[in-house]
């Protein structure tokens, strides 16, 4: 496959892993502590075996950058409360359908139950839907960080030109910088020496959003992409800017990122969304300003006002350290209930769920590790 | 049955006509369907078991052992690229029959019609099984049909059931496997899910992916021959990796083996298209079914021999060994990445594509 085998390529592979050893001998005796926020370079590092090729003092924390796992139990019940007691058919990316909710529920076990819940692969087959059932209303559980904000702002904007007076948005967009603050600010919290930046995030936003966090907290942040070749040489970059004693933003993923990112999609999703005051995430709790929700001009379109249905907070189950993990504080496999209780087939916590959650990763593609 | 003074009704409208209750009644309707399509398409000089009109096929006495399967087909689309569900079916069982290491002799089909399906789309449907099973040497020696209701089915369900006899001194199963032995595949993997995947109404993306629906049996038998007799012990399993593809076959092996299992990633055949094609819907060919392959398992000093038999036979041509088989308590399949790290090979959680056989 031309411009995918090039980024895995294993010569390469070994080559980038024996350059960062030795730039991690450099300092033998320190541990290299390395976030990577998003929950795809979580999956390519477990997918691919990368924990392999690095040294034993660089250390991989796994951040919250999975939409599916910082999502709240009390936005999926929000969903269901659409698709059962509205009646709409509620159409979801298949990544939330396994979500632990309220009352044993999940939108795959409300399926099973009547609920008319679709997966789509795109908001353009949700839109698709809301043509094809003019006498239902639809619904597009909208979730993910800046990548998919996009995407969601061209179908309401499509919706309002075409008058499709039936599709609506449950909006749950959430915001990049925001959480890397929020994982910062904790007291107490994670200690980490930089960041692996999540690449299409830095499409649509760009570089500069990160140089607060080399600036204000002198922590390095290199935006990568998602092959497993992006993802040792931004680690062989955060490791030499640790060396040098400098922290700045990077850019590894310089086929697709620039500083400025994508003005056209950013013009349309600050046209067809605002600022909510605060948002709750799992794992970061009540986080300000690191949510969208759709603007007054396209009210119309949000589910959230036009079916009223209203957001209930429900604590996480007590024995998931999802939120833990969710901070970097803690890894998968120190969770009590960590494949015993909680497995990808019965997850309890939503890091079980997605196969970019820390969780679902290491339950799927790394335990192997600690039965050895 | 020739008794029916024929000629009672106008023949079945293959045209225009659909599918309607009157059909599954067991009255006159269901019997011109039995008639015209079923015994038309399944009839043949070697086989006119069904033409007999019975309750049941009776079959020649056959001595040694005998194998049974069965398999019930749903798949979505109902016509796919390289195939459809008419063909599907023959294959399935055969192939399940094949594995265990028997000849296939019989099938029996059945079939669940929704009212509202078109006679036409049957009809294609119901060749393409007598083609199969014609291409294959298997008669359909008996069958059933039924109809239900609009809305309560999705076209056509087809349920086919395999008899097959035991070729004397082979010994396969799942739970057969031994630490050092070699895992095998036929050829490339993934084709059917992802040929399947490319029609999904939902997902409209065009490429030139093939449904490898096949009748194995053949190919099986190419492999046993290929064995002196005292040599048969050598090989321990087949099975062809349907749903859930190679993961899921292999997760089944070394469980019932008790064994572990490591793989080489860059030794498994993936076709570009269905890599590409994975790689855009973010799902990994090792999970996505096949309709026309092979999983062996062999012990080292066979492995030679049994690799270019496949070779040697067209539906083995890309046939490579993949893996071999280790001692582990936690029986977890891993793999060596082409990146030189290792990870699991797990069982597959939830559905990584609905409906593909």
């Amino acid at each position: 496959m031309k411009y995918i085998d090039e980024f895995r390529d294993g010569g390469l592979a070994r080559g980038l892993a024996a350059a960062i050893a030795r730039a991690a001998a450099v300092m033998p005796d320190r541990e290299y502590r390395l976030m990577e926020f998003c929950g795809g370079h979580t999956h390519a590092i477990s997918r691919y075996g990368l924990a392999d090729l690095l040294p034993a003092n660089v250390r991989m924390i796994h951040g919250p950058g999975c939409p599916v796992c910082v999502l709240p139990i009390g936005r999926v019940d929000q969903a269901i409360r659409l698709a059962m007691e509205h009646g709409v058919i509620l159409c979801t990316y298949a990544d939330t359908l396994r979500v632990p909710a309220s009352d044993h529920l999940s939108l795959l076990k409300a399926k099973a139950r009547g609920a008319d819940i679709r997966m789509v692969y795109s908001t353009a087959d949700a839109l698709k839907i809301a043509r094809d059932n003019p006498g239902r209303e639809v619904v597009f559980f909208a979730i993910g960080f800046e990548t998919t904000t996009p995407p969601t702002a061209v179908a309401v904007k499509l919706a309002e030109t075409e008058g499709l007076k039936n599709f609506s948005v449950l909006c749950n967009h959430v915001l990049t910088p925001a959480a890397m603050h929020a994982i910062l600010a904790v007291e107490g919290g994670v200690a980490l020496d930089g960041f692996v930046g999540p690449a299409h995030v830095s499409t649509v936003i760009g570089s500069a959003p990160y140089e607060v966090f080399a600036g204000d907290y002198g922590k390095p942040v290199v935006i990568a992409g998602f092959e497993p070749l992006d993802v040792l040489q931004a680690i062989l970059m955060l490791v030499r800017q640790i060396n040098e004693g400098r922290a700045c933003v990077e850019n590894e993923f310089t086929r697709a990122v620039t500083r400025d990112g994508n003005r056209k999609a950013q013009a349309l999703v600050a046209e067809i969304f605002e600022l909510r005051e605060s948002f709750e995430w799992r794992g970061l709790g009540t986080v300000p300003e690191s949510a969208l929700r759709l603007s007054p001009r396209y009210a119309a379109c949000d589910a959230e006002q036009k079916f009223a249905v209203g957001y209930v907070a429900v604590p996480d189950n007590k024995a998931c350290e999802c939120a833990a993990i969710l901070r970097g504080q803690k890894r998968p496999q120190e969770c009590k209930i960590f494949g015993t209780v909680c497995t990808p087939e019965n997850p309890v916590g939503s890091c079980m769920v997605s196969s970019e959650g820390a969780c679902a990763a290491h339950y799927t593609y790394g335990r192997f590790r600690e039965a050895a | 049955m020739n008794a029916v003074k024929p000629g009672y009704v106008r023949p079945l409208d293959l045209k225009q006509g659909r599918v309607d209750l009157s059909h599954g009644s067991g009255g006159r309707a269901m019997l011109q369907l039995i008639e015209q399509m079923f015994a038309a398409a399944f009839v043949n000089d070697s086989n006119d078991f069904l033409a007999q009109g019975n309750d049941g096929a009776v079959l020649p006495a056959v001595s040694g052992r005998l194998v049974m399967a069965t398999d019930a087909h749903v798949v979505s689309p109902l016509f796919f690229p390289g195939g459809d569900i008419g063909c599907l079916s023959v294959h399935g069982t055969l192939n399940d029959v094949a594995v265990m290491g028997a000849r296939p002799l019989w099938l029996a089909a059945s079939f669940i019609l929704e009212e509202g399906f078109p006679l036409a789309d049957l009809q294609r449907i119901v060749d393409s099984m007598a083609a199969a099973s014609l291409a294959a040497g298997v008669p359909i020696v008996t069958g059933d049909t039924k109809v239900v209701e609009q809305g309560k089915a999705d076209g056509v369900f087809i349920t086919t059931t395999g008899v097959g006899a035991m070729r004397p001194g082979v010994e396969l199963g799942g739970a057969r496997a031994r630490p050092g032995d070699v895992i095998l595949v036929s050829g490339s993997i993934g084709d059917h899910g992802m040929a399947i995947m490319s029609k999904r109404e939902n997902l409209e993306f065009s490429a030139p992916i093939v449904s490898d629906t096949a009748a194995l049996h053949g190919l099986i038998a190419t492999l046993l021959d290929a064995l002196p007799a005292e040599s048969l012990y050598a090989l321990r399993v087949l099975r062809d990796p349907t749903r859930g593809g190679l993961a899921t076959t292999l997760n089944e092996i070394a469980r019932q083996s008790g064994v572990g299992m490591l793989l080489d990633e860059t030794a498994i055949p993936v076709h570009v298209a269905v890599a590409a094609a994975c790689e855009l819907l973010g799902l990994d060919p090792l999970y996505v079914a096949n309709e026309g392959k092979l999983v062996a398992i062999c012990a080292p000093e066979a492995a030679a021999v049994l690799l270019a038999a496949l070779r040697a036979h067209p539906l083995g041509a890309e046939a490579a060994i993949i893996g071999q088989v280790q001692s582990d308590a936690q029986h977890f399949v891993q793999m060596q990445t082409r990146l030189g790290g290792r990870r699991m090979v797990d069982w597959l959680t939830g559905e990584q594509l609905p409906r593909i056989c």
